[in-house]
């Protein structure tokens, strides 16, 4: 394995990362929103809450990484991505900023409002929609590089089915990991009317979530034939993608082992995730930049894999910490510690 | 109307972005010592007003570092967004402070979270004070490492630039220039002294109400006294920092002191207005007084601005920004100093209500003083965005619709600052002091 590989695996398992963490907080974001509205049930709401509060700021950082440690890794992609995607990331950017605030306006302010409720509900599902879209362009074809000068072509984006696969699938993807996240926290805080609640939804989600899969992989065959045939040389795994799915489903549905559930949910994610990921290698701009013309010197590589393996000797125990006292701590969970 | 430019767009959008997040950053910086030392005093003292300060603080810190976070994602996309020429040089030599200060956030965000909710979780209140040092290292961290970055735009080094062919790049090197010890100090002793200055104002506030409840006086006490040695080193370190202009960027102390021959014994000019010939009126002129700021010896020469060709040289009316920096800090350092003199002789006095309507002024001023700080630092670098290396039209983008962008993110830094602030009064007027103590301590004690 080369460098190039190496620095691209650790920059897209933090975005792994950040999908699953971020796909939990901004369906629970959008449920509390959901159920505050349609009167479900106040206990819900405040499981909900349990969760959320000590980690929407660790969720956004994940982020934070991989934009970062993008431009380290990859200069050029600061060049190429940062001109043509302006606006749609800086869309991007004002929802995140809208959401960040207005959650912690809500929760530690005074009092619940529910305008504060709906700004941080309805961005959650907006910003994976603005955000697909760095993806969804890094497969050639929608932008135009010439004379030094990239542009991005607005009008083969929005006529795209594939850009518009992608969007529903991010959508939905928010909706099912969340919900398969809460039937399980649910569950262990022995809060039976959320448990059903989530599992209704998890359930409600899962056929969407193939369907949506499915289009996608009929948008790419479509926009971007060779990155097709590059998925399909390894079929293998999505086709365990779909196994962990299916798994996921037959555990809900009869209601056991949910925890292990949101496992397979997690590696679902993760082998499509990593399957699209390699076949679309070795392009960061299909036709334009690849990892290795794109990538930093040596030196600086080094030294960033050198600061990365560091950093990541703190994180761990601290994130244990926090799996610990939040997200594993039963009595927490249950609210009987505040 | 003007030309669409996106170099100019960039700039004023960068320039608004920083300077809104720049307030919650360097408050983000500067409480989580604040709230440490008070959930420390209150340990140590067994009191509990100080350990309400530092749950108050607290809560009401979270709100200001939602608005940093979200702020801070802002310009880390924006740098790649708008600077992508820049930001492609950047990558390949600065990049590792980059991705150092996101460690550094992520450790400061982890322990933040566990240290919110986590204050009735342990038998001693020791433990529960553990976790509130890493907020404070990774928050002075996330300080050093964002400022070794803008030391290397001010003074790059660690690499060759050969024909456009970037070689021999050594990211540490780039890392601890010659601006980085100054630089890093001054930016992390000032958020501490404006976030001294902001508390301790809340405080001074309330005296001047007339509730002098002894939590407040704690507070103000506590903030005043901290304030004062913050202001002490933020003088001592400014020093510092006029010497390194005085011998790496001296375009810059010059352009900031209307110093334009060079000459030896210069003296220092304090406001004041610039004509054409560069004839200085109305300023204040401190003999020798430059000539001590940039060598610390009166008779030692310092170079003016005339010996660079203009294009090469910053505004000059960063001159004021320069003033209105120091003069805030000396008024800082002199408002704290006035405090612990006037307790220590008249006591009496010590809740006079113009000390007070001093140290409520200290609050916004500190705040401003940072923004100017900034304003000029930036300005000041000018016409480079990597100095002496690329000029800041080369670095910017090209794109289209920076103009709007520009007008989306006015609108949205308004609305996020009008809200945390109704947010962050509604928050402590609904539940002042007095009342939270008595509910959680049983504390009907008065200050009598």
């Amino acid at each position: 394995m080369n460098l190039e590989i190496l620095g691209m695996g650790v920059l897209w398992l933090f975005l792994y990362g950040y999908m699953i963490v971020s796909s939990i907080d901004f369906g629970a974001g959008f449920f509390h929103f959901f159920n505050k509205i349609s009167r479900k049930d106040h206990q819900v709401n405040s499981l909900i809450q349990r969760y959320l509060s000590p980690v929407w700021e660790v969720t956004n950082v994940f982020f934070v990484f991989f934009f970062v440690g993008i431009v380290g890794f990859f200069p050029s992609t600061a060049y190429y991505f940062g001109t043509a995607l302006l606006v749609p990331v800086s869309i991007s950017i004002v929802l995140i900023a809208i959401r960040g605030s207005y959650y912690a306006f809500n929760t530690y302010g005074a009092k619940d409002s529910p305008v504060y409720s709906f700004l941080y509900g309805a961005t959650g599902l907006l910003i994976p929609a603005s955000l697909t879209i760095a993806l969804t362009i890094s497969e050639g074809g929608y932008v135009n590089v010439s004379n030094g000068q990239v542009r991005l072509l607005y009008g083969e984006l929005f006529s795209s089915l594939y850009a518009w696969s992608v969007v529903i699938l991010a959508i939905i993807s928010v909706l099912f990991i969340s919900s398969a996240f809460l039937q399980y926290y649910a569950q262990k805080a022995g809060d039976n009317t959320s448990y059903r609640l989530f599992r209704r939804y998890t359930l409600f989600w899962s056929l969407p979530t193939i369907l949506a899969s499915g289009l996608v992989f009929i948008g790419i065959r479509q926009h971007n034939p060779e990155h097709f045939s590059g998925m399909l040389n390894i079929w293998w795994m999505f086709g365990l993608s779909f196994l962990f799915f299916s798994l996921v489903v037959y555990l809900s549905y009869r209601r056991k082992r949910l925890g292990t559930a949101f496992v397979f949910v997690m590696l679902q994610y993760f082998s499509a995730w990593f399957g699209y990921g390699a076949s679309h290698l070795p392009w960061l701009l299909y036709d334009e930049l690849t990892i290795y013309d794109g990538f930093v010197n040596q030196t600086m590589a080094w030294s960033l894999i050198a600061a990365f393996i560091a950093g990541f000797l703190l994180l761990i125990p601290s994130l244990y910490l926090l799996m610990r006292l939040f997200l594993f701590d039963a009595a927490y969970i249950r609210g009987e510690r505040k | 109307m003007i030309d669409y430019d996106p170099a100019t767009y960039s700039r004023i959008l960068t320039g608004l972005t920083l300077g809104f997040h720049i307030i919650f950053a360097s408050i983000g910086v500067g409480v989580p010592l604040m709230i440490a030392l008070a959930e420390w005093t209150g340990l140590r003292k067994r009191d509990p007003h100080y350990t309400l300060l530092a749950r108050r603080w607290a809560r009401g810190f979270v709100i200001t570092v939602a608005v940093g976070v979200v702020t801070g994602t802002s310009i880390g996309l924006q740098l790649s967004l708008l600077w992508p020429n820049f930001m492609e040089l950047a990558g390949q030599t600065i990049s590792l402070p980059l991705f150092m200060e996101t460690f550094a956030f992520f450790f400061e965000a982890i322990f933040l979270g566990i240290y919110l909710y986590t204050w009735d979780r342990f038998k001693s209140g020791w433990r529960h004070f553990l976790l509130v040092i890493p907020v404070v290292i990774g928050a002075s961290l996330s300080a050093f490492f964002i400022t070794t970055v803008n030391s290397f735009m001010n003074q790059p080094q660690g690499f060759e630039l050969v024909n456009g062919v970037l070689t021999d790049i050594n990211p540490l090197v780039a890392m601890f220039n010659p601006a980085t010890p100054t630089k890093t100090a001054h930016v992390i002793i000032t958020c501490y002294l404006a976030s001294a200055f902001v508390l301790g104002a809340i405080a001074a506030t309330k005296m001047i109400r007339g509730n002098r409840h002894a939590y407040h006086k704690k507070a103000l006490h506590l903030t005043m006294v901290s304030a004062f040695v913050f202001a002490a080193s933020t003088a001592a370190i400014g020093d510092l920092s006029g010497k390194y202009l005085a011998e790496y960027q001296p375009e810059k102390l010059a352009a900031a002191e209307w110093h334009f021959e060079t000459e030896e014994q210069a003296p220092l000019i304090v406001g004041g207005f610039l004509a054409d010939n560069q004839e200085v009126t109305g300023a204040l002129e401190i003999p020798y007084a430059l000539s001590i700021l940039a060598h610390s010896n009166p008779n030692e020469e310092v170079i003016g601005l005339n010996e660079f060709p203009e294009s090469d040289t910053p505004p000059l009316y960063i001159h004021y920004l320069f003033d209105g920096m120091v003069g805030i800090g000396i008024y800082l350092l002199a408002i704290s100093f006035m405090y612990l003199l006037i307790r220590r002789i008249k006591p009496a006095w010590q809740y006079n209500k113009w000390l007070m309507r001093g140290i409520v002024a200290g609050g916004p001023l500190g705040i401003l003083a940072i923004e100017f700080g900034w304003v000029f630092a930036e300005v000041g670098r000018q016409p480079w965005i990597l100095h002496q290396i690329m000029r800041t039209p080369e670095g910017a983008t090209t794109a289209e619709h920076v103009d709007i962008m520009l007008y989306l993110f006015i609108a949205l830094y308004i609305a996020l600052g009008v809200t945390a602030t109704v947010v962050l009064r509604r928050m402590f007027k609904e539940n002042p002091a007095a009342h939270e103590l008595e509910q959680r301590y049983g504390d009907r004690r008065d200050d009598k």
